[in-house]
C-alpha cells in the first residue's frame, strides 16, 4: 500500500519541481530507404517515418493522461543520412532534410535527428556531401537536427573534419543569421557519440540498432535540488545518497513510460537516458542544483567537483532503477537552456574555460553557447578540437554545440525562444590556433584504446 | 504493466470548504468508479484528500474522467488529479 506521504511527494515532484519525461524518441532505421535516385529515396524515407511514427504523438499523450506525467517531447531519430543517401548520386542532400522535415510535420513531432555523418576516422564521398549540405539543410527546414561524430577513443580524432566543421558552423550561422544563427542550435559535433541517444540535437539511430526502437529521456534537476534542500549542511556522503534516491525515482517513471510506450506501439524498448536536462524555467536548472551544494554561483571553485559527484550519483541511482540505461546519461549543462547558467554567464562568473573543465565530468559538452559572430572558423575548430580531445582521451562522450551569432559581440544577448532559451554572448580567447588547425590529419587514438 | 490491477489515486489539494468529498464522490459514482479507500488531512494549511479508486474496465486515457475532474476542481477551487497506481508502485517500491 502506497502511503499518503509518498503520494504527496510524487505530486509535488510533478507540480512544483518540474519532473517530466523530457522525450519519447522513436528510432527508425532508414537502411532500406536507399535508392538510385534522390526523389525515390526521399519518398521512401517520408513514407517509412509516417508509417512507423504516425501514432507516436497520440500514444505519448495517452500515457501522459493515464499517469498524470508530463511528456514534453515526442521525437524521431533516424539512421545517419550520409549512409542512406550514399547510393543516390546526388551532390546536395538538402532534399533529404526536407523529406525529414515533412515527415516530422505530418507526425506532429517537434524534432527529427539524423542528418548526420560518422567521420571519426575519415570521410566517405557521401559524408563530404552531407557536411557540405548542413548549412542549407538547417536553413531550409524547421525540425531537422544534424550531428557529426568527429572522434572516438578507438579511432582518435579526425582533425580534417574538425577543421571543416569550424567552417560549416560559420556557414550555418550565416545561412540562418536572420534568426540569430538558430541553425547552429540544431547542429552538434561529437566525440564517442552514443547511437541510442534520445536527446536533440544529437539523436540519430546507429547502425547496430534495431529496425525501430523506443528510447526515453528523463529530466528532473528540480527534483534533485529539492531533495538536497532537505539535507542542508549534511556531509557529502549524505548528499550523494540523497541524489541517488531522487534519481532512482525519476528513472522509474521513465522506465514505466518507456515500457508502456513500447508495448502500445509494438516497438521494442531500447534505453532510458538518465540525463538531468534543464529548461529555462525557474526551478528546472542544473546550475541552481549545483549551487545547492553550497556554491555562491555556478562556475566558481568547487563547481567541477560538485558536478562530478552529481553526475555519478545520478548514474548510480538510475542504473538501479532500470537495467537498460544508455544515451548520454548524466547532467546536461547547456548555457542558454538553463536559467542559473544564463545568470552565471551574464554576471561573468561562468566562463567558457570553466565550462570546458565541467565537461570533463558530465555527460555532454560545450552546449548551447553563444559566442561573437566575429570568431574565426579556426578558433571554433580549436574549441572543438579541445573538446574532442577530452572525450577521446577520457573515454567518454563530449560534444560541442556552439553558436557564433553574426553581428553580435560580448555584452549582447541572443534569444532563441522556447526550450532553447536565451544566452549572453560569451568571450572567446582569440589568440590564433590557425596553424595547428590547418595541419589536418588525424590525432592518433590514445594508448588505452588498445583493449583487445 | 506492473501490478496488473486497474486502480488509480485521485488527489484533491486546495483550500478546505464544505462538500468537497461529497461532490467528488458523486462524480465518481456517476462514472461507475468505486472508491476503495479515502483519507483526508490538513497538511501545511492545505486540504489534502487522497482516494484510492477501482477503475475496473475504465481506462483513464480513453475516458473523459480527467476533464470532468478538472472541471469539478475549477468549480471547487481545488486541484484534482487522477493517476494510475502503477506510477506510485514503480516509483516507491523496488
Amino acid at each position: 500500500m502506497i502511503t499518503d506521504f509518498e503520494i504527496l511527494e510524487t505530486m509535488k515532484m510533478f507540480n512544483e519541481q518540474h519532473l517530466d519525461i523530457r522525450t519519447i524518441t522513436m528510432g527508425i532505421s532508414l537502411m532500406d530507404c536507399a535508392a538510385s535516385s534522390i526523389e525515390e529515396s526521399c519518398d521512401k524515407i517520408y513514407n517509412k517515418i509516417c508509417k512507423y511514427a504516425g501514432n507516436l504523438v497520440a500514444t505519448g499523450e495517452a500515457i501522459s493522461k493515464k499517469y498524470g506525467v508530463p511528456i514534453i517531447h515526442k521525437r524521431i531519430s533516424v539512421t545517419p543520412i550520409s549512409i542512406v543517401a550514399a547510393a543516390c548520386g546526388a551532390k546536395d542532400y538538402t532534399p533529404f532534410a526536407k523529406a525529414l522535415d515533412r515527415a516530422a510535420k505530418t507526425c506532429g513531432v517537434n524534432f527529427v535527428g539524423g542528418f548526420s555523418a560518422m567521420v571519426q576516422k575519415g570521410y566517405t564521398n557521401s559524408d563530404k556531401i552531407l557536411l557540405d549540405s548542413i548549412p542549407s539543410a538547417l536553413a531550409e527546414t524547421e525540425f531537422v537536427c544534424s550531428s557529426v561524430n568527429l572522434a572516438s577513443t578507438r579511432t582518435g580524432i579526425n582533425m580534417d573534419a574538425v577543421r571543416d566543421m569550424g567552417v560549416i558552423i560559420k556557414r550555418t550561422a550565416e545561412a540562418t543569421k536572420d534568426n540569430d544563427a538558430l541553425g547552429c542550435a540544431k547542429l552538434v559535433v561529437f566525440a564517442n557519440a552514443p547511437e541510442d541517444n534520445p536527446f536533440m540535437a544529437g539523436a540519430f539511430l546507429g547502425v547496430g540498432e534495431p529496425e525501430c526502437v523506443i528510447n526515453v529521456g528523463i529530466s528532473g534537476p528540480g527534483v534533485v535540488k529539492h531533495a538536497l534542500e532537505t539535507v542542508k549542511g549534511a556531509d557529502l556522503g549524505v548528499v550523494a545518497e540523497t541524489i541517488k534516491k531522487a534519481a532512482f525515482k525519476i528513472t522509474r517513471v521513465g522506465e514505466l513510460v518507456a515500457r508502456e510506450a513500447s508495448q502500445r506501439l509494438g516497438v521494442p524498448f531500447g534505453i532510458i537516458d538518465l540525463s538531468l536536462a534543464p529548461t529555462p524555467a525557474v526551478g528546472d536548472s542544473v546550475a541552481r542544483l549545483l549551487e545547492e551544494f553550497g556554491l555562491e554561483e555556478c562556475g566558481t571553485w568547487g563547481t567541477t567537483a560538485a558536478l562530478a559527484m552529481l553526475n555519478d550519483a545520478v548514474k548510480k541511482g538510475g542504473t538501479m532503477a532500470s537495467s537498460f540505461v544508455g544515451g548520454l546519461s548524466g547532467a546536461f549543462i547547456p548555457v542558454s537552456e538553463d536559467e542559473g547558467m544564463i545568470a552565471a554567464a551574464r554576471s561573468g562568473g561562468l566562463k567558457l574555460e570553466k565550462l570546458e573543465a565541467m565537461t570533463c565530468v558530465c555527460s555532454v559538452g560545450l552546449d548551447m553557447i553563444a559566442i561573437p559572430g566575429s570568431t574565426t572558423a579556426e578558433t571554433i575548430s580549436g574549441i572543438i578540437a579541445d573538446e574532442m580531445a577530452l572525450g577521446t582521451f577520457n573515454n567518454k562522450t563530449t560534444a560541442v554545440r556552439i553558436i557564433p551569432v553574426p553581428g553580435k559581440d560580448v555584452g549582447d544577448e541572443v534569444e532563441f525562444g522556447g526550450l532553447l532559451g536565451m544566452a549572453p554572448i560569451m568571450a572567446v580567447n582569440n589568440a590564433s590556433c590557425a596553424e595547428f588547425i590547418h595541419r589536418g590529419g588525424r590525432i592518433p587514438a590514445p594508448i588505452h584504446s588498445m583493449r583487445n | 504493466m506492473a501490478g496488473g490491477k486497474n486502480t488509480a489515486v485521485i488527489s484533491v489539494l486546495g483550500k478546505d470548504k464544505t462538500g468537497i468529498i461529497a461532490k467528488v464522490s458523486t462524480l465518481l459514482a456517476e462514472n461507475k468508479i468505486n472508491i476503495n479507500d479515502i483519507s483526508q488531512t490538513i497538511l501545511d494549511d492545505i486540504f489534502t484528500m487522497i482516494m484510492l479508486v477501482d477503475l475496473k474496465d475504465h481506462k483513464i486515457e480513453e475516458s473523459d474522467i480527467v476533464e470532468k475532474l478538472n472541471k469539478l476542481g475549477e468549480e471547487l477551487g481545488v486541484t484534482i488529479t487522477i493517476q494510475h497506481t502503477d506510477l506510485f508502485d514503480k516509483m516507491h517500491r523496488i
